[in-house]
């Protein structure tokens, strides 16, 4: 896969995190990027990275929730109360005004990178 | 042409469900809507539930908006003070004057408060409004007692809320019985003993004179027969319409007050209409929301000139919870109809009473009196609503639930019964909305309002729901989600009969999409049942719910509980100082479970590997407390020790945990194993509980405790060990292939079709030839168990899963611990904000 952002935002704002291979296909996981949480996820159609903290209960554990598509968006659902966020936009299917930070994701030679700000 | 001057006097239940049903009729009108009171329109149905914690907005009636949306002029704490019918105009408090074409008054009625001299002291109150409430719970802060004036509905409603104020409570009525308009004598009886046995004390036949100044209290009340001193008093002693603006119009109203109107609402002046508690129809008041809804219903279809709409009437049964008991009353409930005749059980040890009021011939259902149980309400309801026939046997509609007991079969009522009455919702109103998608519960209040009100229909709702979806083919409802359009019993026969072993293939060719938390849990449990596969491999892992995906469960700060598998609650002290020892060394809070076992909690998803290394190497396995699994085989202590014991349950107990131990099932597994009748290990709550007798053991099967307690039937007597376990093993394969998803055995059982005795006929007769086949699958989960943990700590890809961070070790700086009777617990959100840093022991320190 190859960066689709101009080159020169990689040595800007792109945090190496891991290698693409240790996030098993259709989990999440937790990383720490400028002194926050994110959880990133491996799927089906690519890699996605959200807030890791879950709104509902504060705890940082939405990389431990069930992936999966409701209505054709790309979910996870949060491990704690079960609520489902959008893995694109990171809006709360169930209650709209509630969303959680979206970070860019890509991968270059086999490593996973992201970013912060709009996808 | 302008738009239709429309005033309406009154924001109150009837007033506001007449706007919402005037602006969903799309009228070009101009309307203004005056609320005496500060607030819009609340329910005062459960007024209440103020007093138990419900807030004035969880009251609102009005969604926030309504008024601007529609361009409706509300006039927020103005009143009328007089209406001009020569120039068309309303005159408000403020001085506003609004001209109108129409004119509703929507004013409800006030409360009665008897003309007795000292009726206006300070700490009397009525029951009508929030502020009234405010009022009364300022009184009652400086009050031991209070004392309600009437033992109507509404008086014993008040009582209620005195007692959940923690007021010693009174009730004074005047006439020699309680609710006297709904009941008859015997009901009146029972429910005033019900009442005084909590603790309210009931005063009838009585009428007070007056109110004076009391001597220990506030208030003495003087009675002709004696007296009675008290902080507070209450009247509830009747409403009477507010009439008094179209009194002094000139406008015809009847004897004793209310607002005369015809079938279209119209007063004596036809531009002008009365709706609600003030209005008179044929003279009556109905001192009920459902007729009021009605009326709002009526003149807003008739002002949208819909010829059909005429107010008719409406039916007065009411059914009510008043102080925890449950009363009932529908139709001619005194038997004043000439020729009526009666049939009634009074159980005094049940503490029961049931009337039924039939025509002569008795074969039709005039009305009905219930006192201390309901649960009969809704149907004979619909038998007196739409005058269907009677069963042969009238009484048999009142008996104790259980066989024998003819089910009123929603089937059988007509399109046209009314299901709701508060929102005159049919039973072909329902049916309609149903077909056109709506399935739930939550859909159908929303699209019919069904329901929504005094909540009194809720069960036929869900009755008609569920014939409904029944009728309209299985399809509507068993699909497992949006992916799998099967149940999960079908899903299971494909997994099995097709050999699949993994979700990527199984939604490639039965199904669609990605999945969800739904299937891909339900499938994991279907690939472990069949295959035994480990959980966390590649395949799988991500399939698993929290709990399983961590083999731990999740608590509400992300952090993980531990349970060691304890078989049987049997335990040495080695083993003991083990556990003891692991959780001081991992600083984790224990606590003995109610499943004979202890829990660890507050690890960290780091430090569960390293924990269970500990346990593991000492002995322990995984308890599977995390699950949809066999979590415990209680026992009691049995024939080693006890001196009642018949049989070693203990023996019997340890052996059944550790043959069905991490059997994936639908839900969970509990058993339980007694060593006599006595029952001490509570084996008739579980899913599987065995009994010991003289002779062997009795089974017992498809017991619950949580949510719905069901006690497990008996199944077989005086088995062998071996018989014993052959039909455990049948019962549970069986179970696994044709339950539903989240389907405890219990749940499972009471939709068994044929019941018991099939299921008897499928494991002890083998009526389906299935016998071999289940136990074979059986023996073969048992012969492939390996502990989850101890397979994980030893496989490096697992592991991997069990870092903090991908890319860094600290642990997580949310998690804050307080510690509390000697053990940590998670800090609440203000002890994370304060700076109590004494008492804060982050995690870090705990560090092994
Ligand atoms: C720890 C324990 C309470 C305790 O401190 O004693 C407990 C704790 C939980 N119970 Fe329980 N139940 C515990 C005994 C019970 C019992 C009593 C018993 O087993 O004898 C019952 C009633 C008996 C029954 O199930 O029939 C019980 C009925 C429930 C239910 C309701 C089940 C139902 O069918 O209605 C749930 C919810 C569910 O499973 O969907 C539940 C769910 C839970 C969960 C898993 C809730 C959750 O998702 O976080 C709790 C998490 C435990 C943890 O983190 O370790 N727990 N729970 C008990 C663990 C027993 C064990 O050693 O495994
Ligand atoms: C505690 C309690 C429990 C109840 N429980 C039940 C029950 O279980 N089931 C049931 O069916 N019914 C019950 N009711 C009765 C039900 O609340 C009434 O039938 C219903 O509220 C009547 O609606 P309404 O709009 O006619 O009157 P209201 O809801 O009283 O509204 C009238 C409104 O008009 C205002 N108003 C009056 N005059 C003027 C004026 N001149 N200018 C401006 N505004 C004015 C009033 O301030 C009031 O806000 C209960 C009532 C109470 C008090
Ligand atoms: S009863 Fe409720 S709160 Fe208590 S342990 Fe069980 S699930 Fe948790
Ligand atoms: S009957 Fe009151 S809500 Fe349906």
């Amino acid at each position: 896969m190859s960066l689709a952002t101009p080159t020169h935002a990689i040595f800007d704002d792109w945090h190496e995190i891991c290698g693409s291979d240790e996030i098993v296909t259709g989990t999440g996981m937790p990383a720490r990027v400028l002194g926050r949480q994110l959880a990133i996820f491996s799927t089906n159609e690519g890699y996605f990275a959200l807030g890791n903290c879950d709104p509902f209960s504060g705890a940082n554990v939405l990389a431990r929730g069930i992936i999966g598509d409701i209505g054709g968006k790309l979910v996870v659902a949060s491990p704690v109360y079960k609520q489902h966020f959008c893995l694109r936009t990171g809006i709360c299917l169930e209650d709209m005004s509630v969303t959680v930070p979206v970070w860019r994701v890509n991968v270059r030679d086999g490593r996973v990178f992201v970013s912060e700000g709009e996808r | 042409m302008k738009p239709t001057r429309l005033v309406v006097i009154g924001n109150g239940m009837v007033g506001q469900r007449f706007l919402e049903e005037i602006v969903a009729r799309e009228l070009a009108l101009d309307i203004t809507v005056f609320s005496e009171e500060a607030r819009v329109a609340y329910d005062r149905v459960q007024l209440s539930s103020y007093f138990s914690g419900a807030s004035a907005e969880d009251l609102s009636l009005v969604t926030p908006g309504f008024f601007a949306e529609h361009g409706i002029h509300l006039m927020l704490g103005e009143s009328v003070q007089r209406i001009d019918r020569e120039r068309c105009v309303v005159v408000g408090s403020a001085g506003s004057e609004v001209p109108y074409d129409t004119l509703v008054l929507a004013t409800g009625s006030y409360p009665f408060v008897p003309p007795i001299e000292g009726n206006d002291r300070e700490g009397c109150h009525v029951y009508r409004t929030i502020d009234d409430l405010d009022a009364i719970a300022a009184t009652a802060k400086s009050s031991r007692s209070g004392v309600v004036i009437g033992g109507g509905l509404l008086g014993l409603e008040a009582a209620k809320a005195l007692k959940d104020l923690g007021l010693e409570t009174h009730v004074v009525e005047f006439a020699p019985q309680l609710m006297a308009v709904q009941l008859d004598v015997q009901g009146g009886t029972l429910l005033r003993e019900k009442i005084a046995a909590l603790d309210v004390s009931v005063h009838t036949g009585k009428a007070t004179q007056r109110i004076e100044a009391g001597d220990s209290q506030r208030h003495r009340l003087v009675f002709s027969d004696g007296e009675l001193e008290t902080d507070l008093v209450l009247f509830s002693a009747g409403i009477r319409p507010r009439d008094q603006l179209a009194r002094d119009a000139g406008i015809l109203v009847g004897e004793r007050g209310g607002v005369i109107i015809d079938d279209h609402c119209a007063t004596s002046d036809p531009a002008i209409f009365a709706i609600g508690e003030v209005a008179l129809w044929s003279g009556r008041i109905y001192g009920l929301v459902a007729p009021g809804y009605d009326m709002a219903r009526q003149l807003a279809a008739h002002l949208a000139k819909d010829e059909k709409a005429k107010f008719q009437g409406a039916d007065m049964s009411t059914k009510l919870k008043l102080l925890g008991v449950e009363v009932g009353s529908i139709g001619d409930a005194q038997a004043r109809t000439v020729g009526a005749r009666i049939c009634q059980i009074d159980d005094s040890v049940a503490g029961t009473y049931k009337k039924l009021v039939l025509n002569a011939a008795g074969d039709r259902l005039l009305g009905a009196v219930l006192v201390g149980d309901t649960s009969d309400y809704g149907t004979l309801l619909q038998y007196h609503l739409n005058d269907m026939a009677l069963p042969s046997s009238p009484l048999s509609m009142i008996l104790p639930a259980g066989d024998g007991k003819p089910a009123l079969g929603v089937d059988a009522l007509p399109d046209s019964a009314q299901i709701c009455s508060c929102n005159n919702v049919s039973k072909g109103d329902l049916c309609s909305a149903i077909s056109q998608g709506c399935c739930t519960m939550a859909g159908l209040k929303s699209e019919t309002r069904a329901s929504a009100t005094c909540g009194g229909c809720t069960a036929l709702v869900k009755q008609v729901l569920d014939a409904e979806l029944k009728r309209q083919g299985v399809a509507v409802n068993n699909h497992l989600c949006e992916h799998f359009a099967y149940s999960r019993q079908e899903l299971y026969h494909l997994v099995r009969i097709n050999g699949i072993r993994q979700f990527d293939a199984l939604i490639k060719d039965h199904g669609r999409g990605h999945g969800c938390e739904i299937c891909k849990p339900a499938a994991a449990s279907i690939f472990a049942s069949c295959w035994n596969d480990f959980v966390l491999d590649k395949p799988h892992v991500g399939l698993q719910d929290t709990n399983d995906n961590f083999l731990a469960n999740l608590q509400k700060d992300g952090s993980y509980s531990v349970v060691p598998r304890i078989p049987g609650g049997e335990i040495t002290p080695e083993k003991l100082i083990v556990i003891g020892e692991v959780a001081k060394k991992y600083d984790l809070y224990t606590k003995i479970t109610g499943g004979q076992r202890i829990d660890l909690f507050g690890a960290r998803v780091e430090q569960l590997p390293l924990i269970w290394r500990d346990l593991v190497d000492e002995g322990f396995e995984s308890g599977h407390a995390y699950g949809k699994s066999l979590r415990t085989v209680k026992s009691c202590v049995g024939s080693t020790w006890c001196r009642y014991g018949v049989q070693d349950s203990v023996a019997m107990a340890i052996f059944l945990e550790e043959r069905y131990r991490g059997l994936r099932s639908p839900h969970k597994l509990k058993m339980a194993v007694s060593g006599c009748t006595r029952e001490c290990a509570e084996a008739q709550s579980k899913d599987v509980g065995v009994i010991a007798t003289e002779k062997g053991w009795n089974l017992y099967l498809c017991g619950n405790g949580g949510m719905r307690p069901r006690h497990a039937e008996l199944f077989a007597s005086d088995l062998d060990d071996a018989t014993l376990v052959r039909y455990i093993d049948r019962f549970l394969m069986f179970y696994i292939r044709t339950a539903d998803r989240l389907q405890r055995t219990s749940v499972w059982r009471d939709n068994l079709e044929g019941g018991l005795s099939y299921l008897q006929a499928v494991v002890i007769d083998d009526s389906l030839g299935l016998a071999d086949e289940l136990e074979s699958h059986m023996q073969a989960v048992v012969d492939t168990y390996a502990c989850e943990w101890k397979r994980t700590i030893e496989d490096p890809v697992a592991m991997s899963r069990f870092r903090p961070f991908l890319n860094d070790d600290s642990a997580d700086e949310a998690l804050v611990y307080v510690r509390e009777r000697g053990q940590k617990r998670p800090a609440r959100l203000s002890e994370k904000a304060t700076d109590a840093m004494a008492a804060r022991i982050p995690v870090l320190e705990t560090q092994s």
